[in-house]
């Protein structure tokens, strides 16, 4: 017995307070980012900091919804679940196609997902020219089309992952029972494939949710995004810290539900991807 | 009127010829085993048939109908793999009704079909489970019973048992054959398994590299194989082979020991020959030596007793023979005894061919 060992009392709450710490300072910047978002603007300026405001006022999220900056969050919305949607299929058909009729040999997979290497502010002048020439500027359609094209080498490469999982002979033996291979893929391959797909849909969400530099560049007033509207409120002279707040709050409930209600199939999918290495 | 003809067909992957040449027609209700060594092209030609691979070359008609290039549903086949491939999202019934449901039958006839073909099945018990929820064996049953709700013209199996243990491939086989004979259908089954092919067929069509080496009626095959290889391959234990010289009576084996053979023909005397026994047809020597046998001393050097039959080891004419006698006739081991074996039986096969004389 070294004299060093401690009891199993003593270790469990020193377990706790590592867990205790690391908490805080994990939550900590989400809650003063909520808790911003309610107080007025003498609370936020205050010093000492107000740590928790003596009433939850919703000023901020009134200002927000009246002058419409809130209907951004809804552009977003909008973006991010129609472009997930189609990547989703698109890539899963192409991916499909690349693992069971070896389209485009070896090399095809390989040279799809390097595109994901290409830095998008290289491209994104071009873009703009062209987007210009054909009228995409500020349109749904144009950044739809874009987050779609962005996201299809990583929904191929994880779909063609999970793919390759799905035994050949369930397939085989749907089409001998009379499938056609549209439905193969209907009927087998997506529920087979089905915690991958929810997996690699929220991390597409999330990548066009999230995404900056195309909206900021290829959106005037019509389309504009949530992530482009906070930055609306970075003043030269002030920032108006209590709208960047609820704006944020506003930007992350959505992501939040998202992956709360999907959290079973993500830490499947994952770990698929993982054994699969 | 045949449900299946195949005709010169090919198969190659890539550089490598799978399937060389193969010739088949199939009687309408008839149960024919495909059987052969591993790789020796048995599930290239059942997936070949079925449209899951396409054939380089020849032609596969079902019904009378041309389907070389017909996709695989528009073959009217029904097919059961060797590992089952139930979908693991849905339950047992509809795994069942999966086919029908793809063909778009009415919710009312999908239901009666899935209950009678889980009725003759045994398992209309398990309908709600999931395949997850069940044993080998039922697992089995739910992918045969997807098969048989179809109306198909053509039933094929791929190895369905080879992942069943030994008392549930038993019960299985019985089942197949039952089944066979209240549907009615043609089935053409694959397997490596030499028991089961005898048991099941009523023809067995022996393959060895991508060619039919031989076919008929399993009996047929067992009495009257064609070549060495035939021979070797169907029977359990194997066919002893034994080199020996012919004689104007019969051989005579390399220790000079004489084996007259009535009705010996189509050898040359002095020709080199080998002398195929089957163990069934040793028989420990009794009172009198029965016509056409012959009565040889005999040292027992192993003793396999597997119940109700002993397989016992011993040296004849310079090679280690097996034969299958009644349990009480050895016990053990260095008994000097004296063996009768039925010559009318025996194969004699040309060492350099392999054709059966
Ligand atoms: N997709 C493929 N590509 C290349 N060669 C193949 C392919 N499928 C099968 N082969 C080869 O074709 C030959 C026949 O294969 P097949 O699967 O028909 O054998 P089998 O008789 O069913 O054997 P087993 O009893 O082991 O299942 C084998 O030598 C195999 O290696
Ligand atoms: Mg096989």
């Amino acid at each position: 017995m070294s004299a060093t060992r401690r009891s199993p009392g003593m270790r469990l709450a020193f377990r706790y307070l590592a867990a205790a710490l690391i908490t805080v300072v994990f939550v900590f910047p989400v809650y003063w980012l909520f808790i911003i978002s309610f107080k007025t603007p003498d609370e936020i300026f205050a010093f000492p900091p107000v740590w928790y405001p003596k009433s939850l006022q919703l000023a901020n999220y009134h200002v927000l919804f009246k002058d419409g900056d809130a209907a951004t969050v809804g552009n977003s919305l909008i973006l991010a679940s129609v472009s997930t949607f189609f990547a989703m299929i698109l890539g899963t058909i192409a991916a499909y196609s690349l693992v069971r009729f070896k389209t485009g040999g070896e090399n095809l997979a390989v040279w799809i997902i390097s595109q994901r290497m290409m830095p998008p502010v290289a491209i994104v002048f071009p873009l703009f020219l062209a987007y210009v020439f054909i009228g995409w500027v500020d349109s749904y359609v144009g950044l739809i089309v874009l987050y779609t094209a962005f996201s299809l080498p990583y929904v191929i490469w994880m779909m063609r992952g999970y793919i390759e999982d799905i035994p050949l002979e369930l397939e085989e033996s749907a089409l001998v029972d009379g499938c056609s291979r549209w439905e193969v893929l209907w009927k087998v391959v997506f529920p087979m494939a089905r915690a991958g797909l929810f997996a690699t849909a929220v991390f597409t969400f999330v990548f066009a949710w999230n995404e900056f530099l195309f909206a900021l560049v290829l959106t005037r007033t019509e389309v504009t995004t949530y992530t482009v509207q906070v930055t609306h409120y970075f003043g030269g002279q002030s920032n108006f810290w209590a709208k960047i707040a609820a704006m944020s709050v506003l930007g992350t409930i959505p992501v939040f539900f998202t992956v709360a209600v999907m959290q079973r199939f993500l830490v499947r999918g994952i770990s698929m991807g993982a054994v699969k290495g | 009127m045949s449900d299946l003809k195949i005709s010169n067909l090919h198969k190659h992957y890539g550089s490598f010829h799978a399937v060389k040449g193969i010739d088949l027609e199939v009687p309408s209700g008839e149960f024919t085993v495909l059987v052969g060594p591993s790789g020796c092209g048995k599930s290239t030609l059942l997936r070949t048939i079925a449209g899951l691979e396409d054939s380089s070359s020849g032609t596969v008609e079902i019904a009378g109908r041309d389907v070389t290039w017909a996709r695989p549903r528009d073959r009217d086949i029904a097919m059961v793999f060797q590992n089952y491939a139930l979908y693991p999202y849905l339950n047992v019934k509809d795994n069942i009704a999966f086919g029908l449901r793809a063909r778009k039958f009415a919710e009312a006839e999908v239901e009666k079909r899935v209950s009678r073909a889980a009725g003759m099945l045994g398992i209309g018990h398990l309908l709600k489970r999931f395949p997850r929820e069940l044993s080998g064996g039922q697992r089995q049953r739910v992918a045969i019973g997807r098969a048989i709700v179809r109306d198909a013209v053509l039933y094929l199996f791929d190895e369905p048992l080879s992942n069943l243990d030994a008392q549930l491939r038993d019960d299985m086989r019985v089942e197949i054959k039952r089944l066979h004979q209240e549907l009615g259908r043609t089935m053409v089954y694959v397997t490596h398994d030499q028991i089961e092919a005898m048991t099941l067929a009523d023809r067995i069509v022996l393959l060895r590299d991508g060619l039919i080496e031989q076919q008929g009626s399993p009996l047929d095959l067992f009495e009257r194989p064609k070549t060495r290889f035939v021979a070797g391959f169907l029977g359990s234990p194997k066919m002893n082979f034994i080199p020996a010289t012919a004689t104007e009576t019969g051989v005579a084996l390399n220790d000079g020991t004489r084996l007259d053979m009535p009705g010996r023909s189509g050898m040359k005397t002095g020709q080199a020959v080998v002398l195929g026994l089957r163990p069934q047809y040793i028989a420990m020597a009794g009172q009198s030596l029965a016509k056409g046998h012959a009565r040889v001393p005999v040292t027992i050097e192993l003793v396999q007793p597997t119940g109700s039959r002993v397989q016992a080891t011993m040296p004849l004419g310079g090679a280690s023979i097996i034969a299958e006698l009644a349990a009480h006739d050895v016990s053990r081991p260095g008994e000097r005894t004296e063996i009768d074996i039925d010559m009318t039986r025996a194969v004699i096969i040309d060492p350099k061919s392999e054709q059966v004389i």
